[in-house]
Formats: C-alpha cells, sequence, structure tokens
C-alpha cells in the first residue's frame, strides 16, 4: 500500500495479508506479522501519546514489553483496553486504537501547558504543594489529583470476554524462547525430559528475529523456525508462544499468562486469555536482556528510540523509523544498527560514539563523530535534528540510542534475590537467594555474546537433565558468532544543560533524581517512592539502573554500594479479569441451594443469602402489603396451628466411636456422659480464651453413634474444630466423624397441631404422644411407607415442635408431603424471617448473641459450664475481669411507648446521663416487630441486665438519629416457663 | 507452596487451611496448679522466628489430617510434613 510511507523491503512480515486499522479514527494498513507500533512507524505515525506528568509529545521507544511511551487504547465500547503497549499488541484486521493523557487532540493537548509549568512542578510537588491547609485536602486538591491522575480510561463497561485458568506441571520451564531458550530447549528435549517452553512474543526466536545473525550458515529467524518445528516433534515437549511468565512463586511454581485471541479482532466466544499455574521441577531462565538508553537534554522526542528497536522494526517488520538515521552509542553494539540499516538501504546520517573508538566496518556515507554527545535536540512533535556537545547541529528525523545491555533479571527476585553487579558489562547479574530450581543462562546471566549464550544454555540444561536422575542425550551446539561487546557507561550527557529524562513514562528527569539526593532521599527505596521512578506501568524496565547510577554518583557510591530496588511480579501487567477467571459475579462463590429450594420457588418465597446460602425468607401471599405483612402472618398461624420452615443449612456432623460421649464432654461446656439414647441435649462451645463460640444440639441414636448440629454459619469451622481436637488434643480417643449438612434435608415442624401433622406421616407402630416421645427425645424411624427419617423434638420457636430429617434427595418432595398433610390444619411454610422473630420471642441467642465478644456468662448461660469436668475454654472464661460483677447480660427490652421500634445495633444510656462512650451502658443485638405481643421487642447486652428488671433506660442510635424509651424486660417474652414446648 | 503430605503426597497449599504454632498441640493440663498461666501462654504468646518454624496445617479440601509442617519464615522451604495425630501422640497426648 502506498500510504505506508516508511515501509521497506524484507522482514518476518506477511505482505500478502493486508490488515486495516485506525489509530485516533485515521485509516492505516499495515501487514500479518506486524505490532501496532510497527504498522505505526510503517505509516509515519511518529506521534502515539501524550506523557504523563508534563503532557509532552512521544513516539514509539521500544520494539518490546519495556515500552515506556507507546500506550494506547485499544479496542472499543466494553472491551476497551488501556495503557496497551502497542509494541507487543499484534496488528489485525480492524483493530482500532486511540492516544490517551490528552485533552483536545493528540496534536494540541490543552494540558501541554503542564510542560511549561514544570519549574514549578519538580519531583515531590505533590508531597510540597498539596500540604496546606489542611481543609482543602477532600475538597479541592482530591479533585484535582484524581482527575490529572492516570492515563488510559476505562469503559466503566463489564468486560464482555472469558477468562480461564489452568495449571501445568513439567520437569523444566524454559522461560524465554530467545538463541539460548530453544538451544537449552532442544537439548532438554533431546533428553526426554517434560520442557514448557513460554515467551511472551507471538513468534518465537527473541532477538534472532531482530538481528541480522546467523546461525548454522541460516539467518537466525530461520534457525528459530526450524528449531520451533524440531521441538513441536517432540512429544514432551510444550512451545507455548503469547505467555509471559509473570511471576515466580514458592517451591518452583510459576505465574504465567497466554493471550489466546487478542490477536484476533473478537474472541469468538473463546476464553480471552487463560491464567495459568506452572508447577516446575526445575526452572531455567533465558529471558535475555533490555537495551538501556542514555539521558541527555531533550531525550523524550519522538523519533529517538533504543538502537536494539530500531534493528527490531528495519530487520524483522520491515520499517525504518526514519528517512535519516542517526546513532549515538558508548559501546560496539550500538554500531551493528549502523551496518544493519545500510544492508537495508536506509541512510545513515552519523554515528557518534561517545568513546574515542571506532568500529573496523566502515559505514556507507555516514558521518564518523568520535569522543561527542549529545546535549539537545529539537522537534515538537517529532524529531528535526540533534545538538552535540562540540556545537554541531545535524539533521536527523530518528536517533538510535544504545548505552548497552541489561539482563533481563526480574524473576530471579521475586523470592527476594537479589542481584549483583557484574563490572564486566556493566550491570546487574542474577544473584542471592534463587527462587527453588531456578537456573539462568544466556545473556539473562550476563553471557551477552550469542555463541557464549548459546553455549551456556545448552550446558546448564545438561546439568539440570543430570540433577533430575536423567542421562543428557548429546546435542550439537549451533555454531554462531560472538558479536563486540566493549562498551563503556554512560547514564546520562553531564553538560547538557536541558531537561533530560530517565523514567520517559512517569517524567522523571535526572535533576528530579539529583533534587530528591539534595533533599535527603538517601535509600533508593526512598528515591523511588518520592520521585516515582520506576512506579509507572513500565515498572522501569529502561529506567531504574540509570536512575541508580545518578544516585550513585550523587553520593560518591558506587552502584552496588547504592543497591537495587525489588522486582516484584507481575512482570507486566495482567487484566484483572484474567486473575478472577471464572470466579466472577454470582460464580465468585456459588450459591448453595436448600433441598426444598424448588418447592420455595413454585411458592413465592422471597429468597436471601445466609453465608452460602440461599434461603427463603418469606413466602407472601396475594394481597398482603410488604414483607412485614407476610412474616406476621407465618408468625400467628405457627402459633396458632402449626408451621414448616427448611432448617437444612444447620451444620450436622455425624460422630461414631467408642469414646463419643468423652470428646463432647471435652468440647461442650456442658454434661454429654450420661446423655441416654435416644435423647437430644442442648450445648455450648467457648473458644479456648473463654469466649462463646458456638451452639447446638446433639441427639444420641445409638450408644456409639451421635449427631450434632451446629449453627449455619459456623458449620465449616467447628467441624475443622473439632478434627483439631480429635488429632491433635485427645488422639487416643475412639472417635470417627464426618460432615452430613449436606446429605440429610432437615425441616422444623412447629406448633401446637405439629404432633397431629406429624403424626399422618410417620409408619406405624412408632409412637408420636407426648409420653413415648417426649421434649428432647430423638429417634431413627421411617415415614410415607418406607423412607429413613431421623425425628427430634427439639424446639427453636417455644411451640411443640420438631424437626424431621430424610436423606437430602427427598427434601423437595418432603416439603410437598408435609405441607399436604399439613392441609386440615392450615399448614403454612415460614422462613428465615418468621423464624428469628419466633426466637427472639423465645429470647434464644443466635449469632447476634454469639458475635465473639460474648460469654457464657454474658448470655445467661454461665449455669451451662460444668464445674464437674474441664472443656475447651473453661480455664480463660473464669478470668476475673470477664467475671466483673458489672458484667453484661442478655436482657429482653420492651418499648416505653408501644409503637416505637427498636432498632439493632442501638446503646443504652441510663436516663439521667449524657449520651457518650463513657456512659455506654450496653447494645442492643436483635430486635423484631412481635405479632404475639403486638409491638417491637429487642434482645441485647446490658450491664448487670440480670438485676435492672424493670427499669427504664434510653436506647440511643446516634447514626439514625434516634432515641426512644425502653424497659427492661426478662428475654423470654413467649412462654418463659417452657411448658408450650414440653406439651 | 507444595505441602508433600505424608499419606497423599504433594499437595498444592490451597487445599490447606493454616492454623499457626505447633505449640498449640500442647494444651496444657486444667487441673495444673499454674493453669492459668499457662493457659493465657498456650492461648495468647506465640513465638515468631526467622527460621525453621513448627506449624498446623489443616488438608480441609483433601482428607481432613492436620499436619505439622515444619517450614521456614523466610525462604518457605519445607523440610518436614508429619500427621498432628502422631506428633501428637509422641508428646503423650493420648494418655
Amino acid at each position: 500500500m502506498s500510504d505506508q510511507s516508511h515501509r521497506i523491503a524484507g522482514g518476518l512480515i506477511d505482505r500478502s495479508e493486508t490488515l486495516e486499522f485506525t489509530f485516533n479514527g485515521t485509516p492505516m494498513h499495515g501487514y500479518l506479522g506486524d505490532t501496532l507500533a510497527s504498522a505505526l512507524l510503517a505509516n509515519g505515525q511518529k506521534l502515539v501519546g501524550r506523557s504523563f506528568k508534563y503532557h509532552r509529545p512521544r513516539g514509539i521507544f521500544s520494539a518490546g514489553p519495556e515500552e515506556p511511551n507507546a500506550l494506547v487504547q485499544l479496542r472499543s465500547g466494553a472491551q476497551q483496553e488501556p495503557n496497551t503497549r502497542a509494541t507487543v499488541a499484534e496488528l489485525f484486521d480492524g483493530l482500532t486504537a486511540t492516544s490517551q493523557n490528552h485533552l483536545g487532540s493528540l496534536e494540541f493537548d490543552f494540558m501541554s501547558i503542564t510542560d511549561l509549568l514544570a519549574p514549578f512542578l519538580s519531583t515531590g510537588f505533590y508531597y510540597k504543594t498539596f500540604m496546606w491547609p489542611a481543609a482543602f485536602w477532600e475538597k479541592i486538591y482530591e479533585p484535582i489529583i484524581r482527575s490529572s491522575a492516570g492515563l488510559g480510561r476505562l469503559s466503566m463497561e463489564a468486560d464482555p470476554d472469558t477468562y480461564d485458568k489452568g495449571f501445568l506441571h513439567c520437569d523444566l520451564l524454559i522461560i524465554g524462547a530467545g538463541p539460548s531458550g530453544l538451544a537449552a530447549a532442544l537439548a532438554a528435549g533431546a533428553s526426554g525430559l517434560r520442557v514448557i517452553l513460554a515467551d511472551e512474543d507471538f513468534s518465537v526466536g527473541g532477538r534472532l528475529n531482530s538481528e541480522s545473525y546467523k546461525i548454522d550458515g541460516v539467518s537466525g529467524s530461520s534457525w528459530a523456525k526450524q528449531a520451533l518445528a524440531e521441538l513441536k516433534s517432540m512429544d514432551k515437549v510444550r512451545v507455548m508462544n503469547r505467555t509471559t511468565v509473570y511471576g515466580a512463586y514458592d517451591h518452583g511454581i510459576f505465574g504465567a499468562l497466554e493471550r489466546r485471541t487478542d490477536h484476533q479482532k473478537t474472541s469468538f466466544g473463546k476464553p480471552r486469555q487463560v491464567l495459568w499455574r506452572i508447577y516446575s521441577k526445575r526452572s531455567l531462565l533465558t529471558t535475555g536482556a533490555t537495551e538501556r538508553p542514555i539521558a541527555f537534554g531533550n531525550n523524550d522526542r519522538p523519533g529517538i528510540m533504543l538502537a536494539g528497536a530500531v534493528r527490531s522494526y528495519v530487520n524483522r517488520f520491515g520499517v525504518t523509523p526514519g528517512k535519516q538515521v542517526t546513532i549515538f552509542t558508548n559501546n560496539d553494539d550500538g554500531w551493528r544498527t549502523a551496518t544493519d540499516l545500510v544492508a537495508k538501504g536506509v541512510k545513515v546520517t552519523a554515528v557518534i560514539d561517545a568513546r574515542n573508538k571506532s568500529a573496523s566496518t566502515p559505514i556507507t556515507g555516514a558521518e564518523i563523530i568520535l569522543g561527542d554527545q549529545i546535549i539537545d535536540t529539537a522537534g515538537r512533535k517529532g524529531l528535526r535534528s540533534i545538538t552535540l556537545k562540540s556545537g554541531k547541529v545535524i539533521q536527523t528525523d530518528c536517533l538510535a540510542v544504545s548505552g548497552g545491555w541489561n539482563p533481563n533479571v526480574h524473576l530471579t527476585c521475586h523470592q527476594r534475590g537479589k542481584p549483583e553487579w557484574n563490572s564486566d558489562i556493566l550491570a546487574f547479574v542474577p544473584g542471592g537467594i534463587l527462587p527453588t530450581g531456578m537456573k539462568i543462562a544466556g545473556a539473562a546471566n550476563g553471557k551477552l555474546g550469542l555463541s557464549t549464550g548459546m553455549v551456556d544454555a545448552v550446558a546448564v540444561a545438561q546439568k539440570i537433565v543430570q540433577d533430575l536422575g536423567q542421562r543428557p542425550a548429546s546435542y550439537d551446539i549451533p555454531t554462531s558468532e560472538d558479536e563486540p561487546q566493549s562498551g563503556g557507561a554512560i547514564w546520562h550527557v553531564k553538560d547538557s544543560k536541558k531537561r533530560a529524562w530517565v523514567d520517559l513514562q512517569n517524567d522523571v528527569t535526572v535533576k528530579d533524581i539529583q533534587l530528591s539526593y539534595q533533599e535527603g532521599f538517601r535509600s533508593v527505596e526512598h528515591l523511588k517512592r518520592y520521585t516515582t521512578l520506576g512506579m509507572a506501568t513500565d515498572q522501569g524496565k529502561t529506567s531504574n539502573i540509570a536512575g541508580l547510577a545518578i544516585m550513585a554518583e550523587c553520593s560518591g557510591k558506587t552502584i552496588p554500594e547504592t543497591g537495587t530496588t525489588i522486582f516484584r511480579p507481575p512482570y507486566t501487567p495482567i487484566p484483572i479479569g484474567a486473575l478472577a477467571g471464572r470466579a466472577r459475579g454470582k460464580h465468585f462463590r456459588p450459591y448453595r441451594l436448600t433441598p426444598s429450594h424448588k418447592w420455595a420457588e413454585e411458592n413465592g418465597a422471597t429468597f436471601v443469602e445466609t453465608g452460602n446460602w440461599l434461603r427463603a425468607q418469606w413466602f407472601a401471599r396475594p394481597g398482603e402489603k410488604g414483607w412485614r405483612d407476610s412474616v406476621d402472618r407465618e408468625v400467628a398461624m405457627t402459633r396458632a396451628s402449626v408451621g414448616i420452615c427448611d432448617v437444612t443449612t444447620l451444620g450436622k456432623i455425624d460422630i461414631q466411636g467408642k469414646d463419643v460421649a468423652e470428646f463432647l464432654n471435652h468440647v461442650y461446656t456442658n454434661a454429654f456422659l450420661k446423655l441416654p439414647i435416644g435423647k437430644v441435649r442442648y450445648g455450648l462451645m467457648l473458644r479456648e480464651d473463654g469466649v462463646a463460640y458456638d451452639d447446638g444440639t446433639t441427639a444420641r441414636l445409638a450408644e456409639n453413634h451421635f449427631v450434632m448440629t451446629t449453627t449455619t454459619a459456623n458449620a465449616v469451622l467447628v467441624f475443622r474444630r473439632l478434627e483439631f481436637a480429635r488429632q491433635c488434643l485427645w488422639p487416643g480417643l475412639d472417635i470417627h466423624m464426618i460432615s452430613t449438612t449436606d446429605a440429610w434435608a432437615q425441616f422444623a415442624v412447629a406448633g401446637p397441631n405439629s404432633r397431629k401433622l406429624l403424626s399422618k406421616i410417620v409408619d406405624a407402630p412408632f409412637d408420636m404422644s407426648n409420653e413415648a416421645f417426649p421434649f428432647m427425645a430423638c429417634s431413627e424411624l421411617t415415614i410415607c411407607s418406607g423412607t429413613p427419617a431421623r425425628l427430634f423434638r427439639i424446639s427453636f420457636s417455644g411451640e411443640i415442635a420438631y424437626e424431621i430429617a430424610v436423606p437430602a434427595k427427598y427434601g423437595n418432595s418432603m416439603m410437598g408431603a408435609l405441607m399436604t398433610a399439613g392441609q386440615e390444619f392450615d399448614a403454612v411454610p415460614y422462613g428465615t424471617e418468621a423464624l428469628g422473630v419466633m426466637r427472639i420471642e423465645k429470647g434464644h441467642a443466635a449469632g447476634n448473641e454469639l458475635n465473639g465478644q460474648t460469654t457464657a456468662l454474658n448470655l445467661g448461660l454461665g449455669g451451662f459450664i460444668s464445674k464437674k469436668k474441664d472443656c475447651i475454654g473453661k480455664t480463660l472464661s473464669q478470668r476475673p475481669e470477664l467475671n466483673r460483677d458489672d458484667a453484661i447480660r442478655l436482657v429482653g427490652f420492651k418499648p416505653v411507648k408501644s409503637d416505637d421500634l427498636l432498632l439493632a445495633g442501638s446503646h443504652f444510656i441510663t436516663r439521667d446521663e449524657e449520651a457518650n462512650m463513657a456512659n455506654d451502658q450496653g447494645w442492643m443485638s436483635s430486635v423484631a416487630y412481635s405479632p404475639t405481643l403486638g409491638h417491637s421487642i429487642g434482645l441485647g447486652f446490658i450491664k448487670k441486665g440480670h438485676q435492672r428488671m424493670g427499669e427504664i433506660i434510653r436506647v440511643v442510635n446516634p447514626s439514625r438519629g434516634v432515641e426512644i424509651e425502653a424497659e427492661i424486660v426478662s428475654p423470654h417474652f413467649y412462654d418463659p416457663e417452657g411448658g408450650l414446648q414440653r406439651g | 507452596m507444595i505441602i508433600n503430605h505424608p499419606l497423599l503426597g504433594p499437595r498444592d497449599a490451597s487445599e490447606f487451611v493454616y492454623l499457626g504454632d505447633e505449640s498449640l498441640i500442647n494444651r496444657p493440663d486444667p487441673n495444673s496448679e499454674d493453669a492459668d498461666d499457662r493457659f493465657y501462654e498456650y492461648g495468647y504468646l506465640r513465638d515468631n522466628p526467622a527460621g525453621d518454624l513448627r506449624e498446623l496445617w489443616y488438608h480441609e479440601q483433601g482428607d481432613r489430617s492436620w499436619l505439622v509442617v515444619t517450614r521456614n519464615t523466610l525462604t518457605h522451604e519445607i523440610t518436614s510434613v508429619e500427621m498432628a495425630r502422631d506428633v501428637a501422640k509422641a508428646k503423650g497426648r493420648d494418655k
């Protein structure tokens, strides 16, 4: 296409596949195999974004994951993805991208005024400016900071894509499929190891695709292609391209993100990305190295880029970033840029080496300038010229900068490894404690030459094969050359008076670092946070080392003495969607449904989340105007005749063995040794610190067979504690237990007609009479002509009541059977609200009372702690502080004015004292409107409550601005003597 | 992390629930003279070593075994995994 003004011959792109895309609405073309960055450059688009702080015009700086500048918003609508690095975004047909962080157009950003204000926006600007007056913090400063913070914008719509998670296991995980990684994989694969070779790029080969090296007489990229084909023929080798290994975790576990459909216009309903957890016996890091820039005046203009990136664009993508390219280097490697460009017919204007040293090969048509440095550049939206220290001005539209290479040590630091300074290559190499099983080879280990790196990688791979007890197969290391590597360290041009950028993404300059040192920030960790160096989305991949070097200069220390900051996962940004995987929305924590859920749905239930469960809250009937109408009716009808409630959610633990009774004696406060067969007993559990933990009932079905119930909320936790007590505290007892919460559907049948109702469904000859099956009796039996069941005569409502359990598969039909049998009594289903109202009327403690702050004494259950035996929590429950005279006690409250409504969470204050914390007497834990009594009632804890019956106190709720008067009464509002439930 | 379960082999740490110091097995004798102090120490005082720590893990998403795992708190290296029941018995808790 003629519009690709900067496209040149060659490259690894497929020119037969033309792809259309738009940037800021302008239609452009590229080819299959392009990245968005290479396609933009091909179309002559130099300006691609605005910098974070000063809104400076910025262009493409690199050709890889280290990119600090070229961040764009990819796609549109709900799929919009901010801060996408154009240098790693694969081009696809129909791609849309827009630039970020400007007010108005990219070319005329109104926010670029901040660049003129730069003298006032120096480092630590926020800390210095937004300090006073304090009253401005929330209303004025925060909105200003918030509106100017951030680069891209979220769509604010739900992510329409799906994400998966997966687990992989291997002998050897090789991270990075450059020359070293490929050679290591071939060697390890030939020896029969299970190998995973992962690379973030879409084509394997690493720098081989960007350089003009030859391996075994063919081009590096051809060799990589052959190697890939060979690896794919090995059964135990898995090559994962488009996969970033982003974190090294404990015990050889790695996190990896595989991009499955990001290179397509749509994901066609398939998972967009997969988050892998890779379990490896060994890992080999062959992540190569990242080129580092040199800081000089105005070094951030579009058209200034890393020399290695220029080679990538020319060699791999067939694109030249400029028509008159200049090279600025401090090392031999930079010169290869000139050779490659000339070979592709690109005009090289000049090569400037900061050293007084020339490369051996002459560069056709280029001016060679030795021992000089760049101090300034010009060109607002694209480089026009550079100025040297010598005063010379060179017209150029692209400047390739090479400051040497830094090994990619990131993953070696994730378990607190500490990189070591290597003075031969003037860079940090892996050091300190490495992640379990990790070895490093090639450029990542400081072995920068191509041949050196491959030889090293194969040797390390074969050592790993031996370590894993296998015999290394012979493998001929491919022949290649080592490129010249010598160089000198220049981090920034000292003679430059203009602002020189170190961290391009966060707009941190050399001067900012010097200023922070002047202001007393000596630790690199402080420097980082004060200047924000390396804290942007690129995590300082091109800036951290230069920052350290400048800090070292300020302090007169060496770079290793100055130290490094710690690299943490992830290596590159990971979408939240990938971390969530399928666990989003309602799937984050799936509901558990009760056995009678279907029946409840069909019968007008409104549901409520209780813990993980979805339970029927009430069953509305036609004509009822609100939930209170339904709940009041359910209570009234239950107390008048009979009501049925699904109570399956209560925890059930089946405990068997010779020593169960003794075990229960240890875990419950009250005695269980003498619980007769066929009886149920209420039990209270404490924590070892003496605070009440949980309560429930335990039934003895046979000599060695017990069934315990727990509260819904604590079902899992109580079971865990019981296992702890069984295995760790009393391991000699003969007990076995299993959770049967899900195995049995259980229904409360309560009310004066409950016995008559159940008599209709129990099979003969079971005797339901009060004499044969009294209060707190239990039995196994059959119902409905042979269905196995368990019957417990326990009452939470205060009525004659039963709980009947059947195998869970019968649960839904059991609800129907109970309702059919109850038709003649006007039986009513009731939900959790009516259940709660009746338990408050009856004065039973529940979760609101057993809240982790209250003791048995507070709950009025002091008598339940047996004096004759030990139990968990008993010793510490006797602490004096927990047994003070003025300890809070659970009592009932009723409003003085009968139409006042009590509010849970209110605090109690005496009539003559001010309502403040010092005068706090306790709090209201549960309230309900009692249809039985015709007014609001409450349960709460108040100091010495049991001695204050009849006292009028104030119930104060400052957060709702409500205060009413209430009388302290017995917590047992309904049938305090308990005669009804025994009837 | 990977915990090498004595019965089930290597299992991912996400299958386990963490409790804390193995000393929680040493529930004091409630009848001892200084039971108050000993329960106070048992309940509230923990060593916090930089190095090897013997700690309790529960295989809740597995066979429900309580395990005593010796883990280096600095490196997360696990050097031994025992059945807590065996450890408790060895401490004389089955008497």
